[in-house]
């Protein structure tokens, strides 16, 4: 008997200057993770609009992660305290309106830490892959 | 004429509902009308108005059009309009059956807009004479008589019974489908309430108002009167006005991009949005008093004048309750149409 | 305390186009029916024949305030009630109108009511209605019902948060105090449902949107110039929700965009045609930010930074949002 495992897409947002370099570097140590998330580069991670997200998921997205440096490393000093705010208030809504809050994460991830990033993604795929398909945020015309 | 008891209204709609869809006004979770698709448990409810008029049937707020797919230099249109099938509602009211004419004659002149004219003809309308209309009703202003409904078939509610005539081959046809459940009866009752019905559409508050100062060739009239800056001063600009109004037709075509083609689109557009007829060279409305001023013009002005003298406004009281700031048509037609207007 | 009546506002309003302090009276303007009251603008003594001042008169003049500033050099006199004085100090804040150009009068106010409720137990057919602690409200069926106050209060004046006026010129009557309201128990009540639920809930009410943007249009937090959801160059533009997801990505864009800015002030569930309890998404916002980031209400005064353009080092996480409420 066939199993059709569904593959979750994932999108995760990525700050240029330490989550995008920690991609790099888990690419660059070998380290796997799935191949279903797919990466947006974005200068900081305060330029992640909550609009980015709701529309990622509109595109058929079924999890979303953003990521950013460390509280107090940010390349602009403080865009990722900004982001946690948004995010936060923003997760809270979206469980406060019946959305899965394990759909989205927000995750610090330095230049240095490869490992971590691989970590991270193998993990939140396990968590989407759980849940299933996103059929609370979805927008039918853009599956077919 | 025929007629069934109003204690067995819910064996009339089981027995519809055998032979076609059926939509009825019944009440939600917040106590407005709204039109339901009638199964086991959906009860009817009395209320005047429905929250939106039932033009959603025949022209819906949005609709897809069709869809463009491309693959190499080649472009695939794919028709993906829904069939309509055969389809009954219950308890317009003469209003809002009135509606239909003024969205017919845009909609079936030629060109003749096919999906409108798909679903008005699979449409049956019964008609509902209005028992209590409400102090925001001015049908009578457009020569309506609530008493005399039309549609397919005319119904009344008269004490314990509720009373069918059908005016066409529509409502011949599914009058007959359900004959076994309805009497035959003379229009006594009938004649009675409209008596009643015609002495109370003369106390309304609103029963004065008159259309005579309006009509086709009045553009120049009254496109610069300076009532039109105090009228629209604190008009918000939403589309509530336009969005429950039975009669008004403006709608915008777009794409959507899906990622795998495009969906072509149409949707309900509103005249007092700063968006809307925009073109390659801008806007032609620029503040909210000609946004505002195109609404009422088209209404008692230009759609007369292009439709042999017939008003685009049936008078449902619609924008006169739901108008966050209570600007309405009546208060237009009452400062422009001097201190006689009602 | 000093009754507040539609005589005492239109003498002050004279009183102050006589001796020249303003030009322009903003004010609410006699309908047909006794409910249907429209916000306008009365350039002189003669013309406040038509003002009236009632229990309908619940309409938020601030946000007016950007235009009538803006387009003229007159001064404007504005009627405000303790709510509103809330939506006038945001809109200072962010430098909306020109404070110069207008003369503030807080009026007390004992609540306005809801002519959805009354309609609901009068029936169709309102020939008149006198306000006051009972309402009396007679049909064209010649039927008379009582109706408590208190009964038809809209929904904002039944959860008011305060009865304090945050800023104006000159006060009529007494002010009143920052109230314990019990506005956050339908959020709590909320969030202690299941997440199905929850869906259910909100699908079933964001459904009804018609996407009238009037929730949009009278609130005095959005002021852009151009809505995103108005913009053609904006891949979100649109007028009707397609779909379910279309119709959340509205109203969720739009309460998280007037987050921390937002005064509660009630207007947005006051116009919505439908009935969608609009202000329990930003009662959400302001409940989560109290919880998350300390007591912060927006408007209170003049100039406070605004709780998403701020931060502190030891913010809570994200993933911490929904456990830490």
């Amino acid at each position: 008997m066939q199993v059709n495992e569904r593959k979750p897409l994932i999108v995760a947002f990525c700050c240029n200057w330490c989550s995008y370099a920690g991609a790099d570097l888990a690419g660059n140590n070998r380290l796997s993770y799935p191949a279903d998330v797919k990466i947006i580069k974005v200068p900081c991670s305060c330029r992640v609009n909550p609009m980015f997200i709701l529309r990622a998921f509109q595109r058929g997205a079924d999890g979303v992660i953003l990521c950013g440096c460390h509280p107090g490393d940010c390349h602009y000093t403080s865009g990722n305290y900004y982001t946690r705010r948004r995010m936060a208030l923003l997760f809270s809504m979206l469980d406060y309106l019946g959305i899965e809050k394990e759909r989205t994460r927000v995750e610090w991830v330095s230049a240095a830490e490869g490992a971590k990033f691989a970590a991270t993604m193998n993990d939140f795929a396990q968590t989407v892959a759980a849940l299933g398909e996103n059929k609370r945020l979805e927008d039918l015309r853009c599956k077919k | 004429m025929y007629r069934i008891s109003t204690q067995s209204l819910n064996t009339l709609f089981e027995e519809i509902s055998r032979v076609c869809t059926l939509y009825i006004p019944s009440e939600n979770k917040k106590g407005d009308s709204v039109y339901t698709r009638y199964e086991a448990g959906v009860e009817y409810s009395n209320k005047l108005n429905t929250v939106r008029s039932p033009k959603d049937f025949f022209f819906p707020h949005m609709e897809n059009l069709m869809e463009f797919k491309t693959e190499g230099k080649t472009v695939q249109l794919i028709d993906i309009r829904e069939e309509t099938e055969d389809f009954v509602v219950f308890g317009v009211r003469p209003c809002d059956v009135k509606s239909f004419e003024v969205l017919d004659n845009v909609f079936l002149n030629e060109p003749v807009d096919t999906y409108y004219k798909n679903r008005r003809e699979h449409g049956v309308i019964i008609s509902l004479a209005c028992n209590r209309p409400a102090e925001t009703c001015f049908c009578g202003t457009f020569g309506i008589d609530a008493a005399k409904p039309e549609g397919d078939v005319s119904a009344w509610m008269t004490e314990g019974y509720l009373h069918l005539k059908p005016n066409t081959e529509k409502g011949e046809k599914l009058v007959s489908a359900i004959s076994g459940i309805l009497e035959e009866c003379d229009d006594t009752a009938v004649t009675a309430l409209q008596e009643n019905i015609n002495n109370i559409m003369k106390k309304l508050p609103l029963a004065n108002v008159t259309t005579e100062k309006f009509g086709g060739g009045k553009t120049e009239e009254f496109f610069n009167a300076p009532e039109w800056a105090a009228l629209s001063e604190s008009c918000l600009g939403c589309g509530t006005c336009t969005f429950v109004c039975p009669t008004c037709q403006c709608y915008d075509i777009k794409d959507f991009n899906t990622g795998k083609g495009v969906i072509r689109y149409r949707c309900w557009d509103s005249c007092m949005y700063s968006e809307f007829t925009k073109m390659a060279h801008g806007n032609n409305r620029l503040s909210q008093k000609e946004r505002f001023r195109q609404r009422f013009m088209h209404k008692l002005v230009y759609y007369p004048e292009n439709n042999n003298g017939l008003f685009s406004c049936v008078g449902c009281g619609r924008c006169l309750a739901k108008c966050p700031i209570s600007m309405n048509i009546v208060k237009v037609m009452k400062t422009l149409g001097g201190k006689d207007n009602g | 305390m000093q009754k507040i009546t539609r005589d005492l506002l239109v003498e002050k309003a004279v009183s102050l186009l006589e001796n020249g302090t303003v030009d322009m009276v903003l004010g609410w303007k006699k309908g047909e029916f006794d409910y249907d009251i429209t916000p306008a603008v009365f350039a002189d003594a003669d013309s406040l024949k038509d003002f009236v001042f009632d229990d309908f008169c619940g309409a938020n003049f601030s946000k007016y305030l950007i235009s009538n500033t803006k387009k003229t050099a007159s001064k404007v006199l504005v009627f405000l009630k303790p709510c509103d004085t809330y939506s006038f100090n945001q809109l200072l804040t962010e430098h909306r109108f020109d404070r110069e150009k207008v003369y503030a009068v807080g009026i007390p106010c004992d609540g306005m009511v809801d002519i959805h409720k009354i309609r609901a137990i009068s029936g169709e057919g309102i020939a008149k209605i006198e306000c006051g602690e009972k309402i009396t409200v007679s049909t064209i069926y010649d039927e008379t019902v009582n109706i408590e106050k208190a009964d038809v209060l809209a929904e904002r004046c039944v959860t008011c948060k305060s009865k304090k006026h945050v800023a104006y010129d000159e006060l009529l009557g007494e002010d009143g105090e920052v109230l314990e309201s019990a506005r956050f128990d339908e959020v709590e009540k909320l969030e202690s449902m299941t997440a199905d639920e929850r869906f259910e809930f909100w699908q079933g009410e964001l459904s009804r949107c018609i996407r009238c943007n009037a929730c949009r249009d009278v609130c005095p937090a959005c002021t852009c110039e151009k809505c995103v959801f108005d913009n053609p160059a904006s891949p979100v533009e649109n007028k009707a929700a397609a779909n379910s997801f279309e119709e959340k990505m509205f109203h969720i864009i739009r309460a998280f965009h007037v987050a921390g800015r937002c005064t509660d002030c009630g207007e947005c569930s006051r116009v919505c045609p439908q009935h969608i309890p609009l202000h329990l998404l930003n009662r959400k916002f302001i409940k989560d930010i109290d919880n998350f980031y300390g007591e912060y209400q927006a408007g209170e005064e003049v100039g406070s930074r605004a709780p998403l353009v701020n931060y502190t080092t030891e913010d809570l996480e994200p993933g911490e949002a929904v456990e830490g409420r």
